[in-house]
């Protein structure tokens, strides 16, 4: 009762101070605000030890991208170690394996793109022309299934597939009279890149085509009935009517997509890109700044590559949503 | 009914086919794991299971439940995800709350705070030397404590908090609740649907991750089992691809433990799996929902 009491007299003389100080100036709201905020302790105990965490887990290490800019060294630390300025950009513009980490960055990044953007809104298209309820709630269970593995089982299953003494591809392809000899996919770099993406799509999309099937599920159905009395064929209404309607919701993914563009990917490649031979092709930003960063110890040169990406990134995001709201939905 | 064209016909038709494929794909993979950890390791490694395990045994199960190693780090990964996802929601449910309330000082910069961690990170390197430098290599607690705030989970928690009639709250108010007992005796018993969707988003992610703890974990007492099961994987891969290695590489591969039969890897790959696919559907309706208002907030 008495914390009531006291919650309602300073929510009242607050609005009343405003209203009569707002021309008098910040000082005296300033005054109120401060006790306010003590008042509202209980509140802010809500909330303050979750800034503490981000702040240690998400900021700290956003300084610590300053590593980059200085030759870290174990023993002296953080503080300690001496500034270089941009020498560890130049040693990655120059270093021997750049173009191809950023071959392989840009391509894969863009293979993934090309097809993974569109496939689950293929899906959701083909799920919304589903009459038999049955069997699209079936279908849409299982699409989903392979989101929810983890890399590790997925790469192990993809190997366990493709591999040359049990592999159901090499027998099913040898079944068919398509090839002799058992063909060790993950060893050949020609087929990396498919494999790498077609796996991807099979992981993303069930759950990818989830939100669009909901925003389909959200166009008018007087449009449908209109364009079928006029003649229009399933699909002409698909490409006149569904696409268009749902295109804001497509375009924000879009932006976010191309503001993730280099990140081409990073367990994935790992799992499936371990073998040595492969390195040519599945060498990216990420995999790199690992090997460089974990496994070699140089950590400033590691994060200035890391954070060569990052500012890439920031920038093709700002691009993208600047392109989009030129075209009228943007995410800001 | 509709009189469908014949090009709709062919479309339909064709749709369902695809539909079928996609099904099939999807699960078969699954499944033919699942008939190898049930055939014989010495048969499998003869090639051909597929469809049906031909020399039925429960040998790789057995084997599997009667490893020390491999129950252990099974142990770890159902305690982490226990722990984890629910001090994660908790923390991060009791944060939206908070952030709910128009009252609350600095709520603007707040927001800004936990929006810019969205787009914005440190990157592997600097994060990787900060759990080093807090003395968190080797302990159960980095597991827990970096990811006991997800900014994605609290925008969901406050737009479903925002959603709530403001008369409940408001009259917890009169009756003399405080916001603490507000939250955890009127918003948090009403928010079933969004607390069991984000609890098996945290979950399923707790589960599976093995990448940071390979690089934050090198005793086994601590080890995950996605994390044991990449190294026995990786084994697997590198006996595979032996005839590309170069001879030091041979020479290392020597040295290594004994080779994982596929059957026994696909077992312990299924004993990994098995739970989430046994669970998934039943919340399907959950997570549906959850992922559409997770992306309504862009």
């Amino acid at each position: 009762m008495n914390s009531d009491d006291a919650n309602e007299g300073s929510g009242g003389m607050k609005v009343h101070e405003t209203a009569v100080n707002a021309a008098t100036g910040p000082k005296k709201r300033q005054k109120s605000k401060v006790s306010v905020f003590f008042r509202q302790w209980d509140l802010q105990l809500m909330v303050i030890p979750g800034v503490v965490i981000v702040f240690i887990f998400a900021y700290i290490p956003m300084y610590g991208v300053l590593t980059a800019f200085k030759e870290y060294n174990l023993i002296q630390g953080f503080w300690n170690s001496p500034w270089v300025g941009f020498k560890h950009f130049e040693a990655f513009f120059n270093a021997p394996d750049f173009a191809r980490v950023i071959r392989n960055t840009l391509v894969i990044a863009l293979l993934k793109f090309f097809i993974g953007f569109p496939a689950p809104i293929i899906l959701a298209l083909m799920l919304n022309e589903v009459r038999h309820y049955f069997f699209k709630r079936v279908i849409q269970t299982v699409s989903y299934l392979p989101n929810f593995l983890s890399w590790v089982i997925v790469s192990g299953f993809v190997i366990s597939m493709l591999s040359t003494d049990n592999g159901s591809v090499n027998i099913a392809l040898q079944n068919l009279n398509l090839i002799d000899e058992p063909i060790n996919f993950l060893s050949i770099p020609e087929y990396f890149w498919g494999i790498l993406v077609a796996t991807n799509v099979w992981k993303e999309i069930g759950f990818g085509s989830i939100v669009y099937l909901a925003a389909i599920a959200g166009v008018d159905p007087s449009l449908y009935e209109a364009a079928e009395m006029d003649g229009a064929s399933k699909f002409q209404q698909m490409y006149l009517i569904t696409i268009p309607t749902i295109m804001p919701v497509i375009v924000i993914f879009m932006i976010l997509a191309i503001g993730n563009l280099l990140n081409a990917g990073f367990e994935d490649i790992l799992l499936l890109g371990a073998n040595p031979i492969l390195r040519e092709v599945s060498d990216v930003i990420d995999t790199y700044v690992y090997r460089t960063g974990i496994q070699q110890l140089r950590y400033s040169y590691a994060t200035a590559v890391g954070l060569f990406k990052s500012v890439v990134n920031v920038m093709l995001l700002v691009f993208a949503n600047y392109m989009a709201r030129r075209s009228g939905t943007s995410l800001w | 009914m509709r009189v469908l064209s014949p090009g709709d016909r062919i479309m339909v038709v064709a749709i369902y086919i695809l539909l079928t494929l996609l099904g099939f794909v999807t699960f078969y993979p699954f499944w033919n794991s699942l008939v190898i950890s049930f055939n014989s390791g010495l048969d499998t490694s003869l090639g051909g299971v597929t469809f049906w395990p031909r020399v039925w045994t429960l040998d790789n199960y057995r084997v599997v439940f009667e490893d020390k190693r491999l129950i252990h780090a099974f142990l770890v990964t159902v305690a982490r995800t226990v722990v984890g996802t629910f001090t994660s929601i908790l923390a991060t449910a009791v944060l939206a709350y908070g952030m709910t309330k128009r009252e609350l000082i600095g709520r603007k910069f707040y927001m800004i705070f936990f929006i810019v961690t969205l787009y914005f990170s440190g990157g592997l390197i600097p994060t990787y030397l900060l759990i080093r430098g807090l003395g968190l290599m080797n302990t159960f607690w980095v597991f827990i404590v970096p990811t006991l705030i997800s900014v994605w989970n609290m925008i969901v928690f406050r737009t479903f908090f925002n959603g709530l009639p403001e008369g409940l709250q408001e009259s917890a108010k009169i009756d003399g609740c405080g916001n603490w007992g507000t939250l955890f005796r009127i918003v948090l018993p009403l928010s079933g649907p969004v607390i069991a969707t984000l609890s098996l988003f945290t979950a399923v992610f707790h589960w599976n991750e093995w990448f940071l703890p390979s690089i934050y974990i090198s005793t086994e007492k601590l080890m995950p089992i996605q994390t044991l099961l990449r190294q026995i994987l990786n084994s697997r891969v590198v006996t595979e691809n032996l005839s590309s290695l170069d001879t030091a590489a041979q020479a290392a591969l020597g040295r290594m433990q004994t080779i994982t039969s596929k059957s026994l890897s696909m077992a312990i790959m299924m004993v990994a799996t098995i739970p989430i696919v046994c669970v998934y559907p039943f919340l399907q309706k959950y997570f549906v929902k959850g992922v559409l208002i997770g992306s309504l907030k862009e």
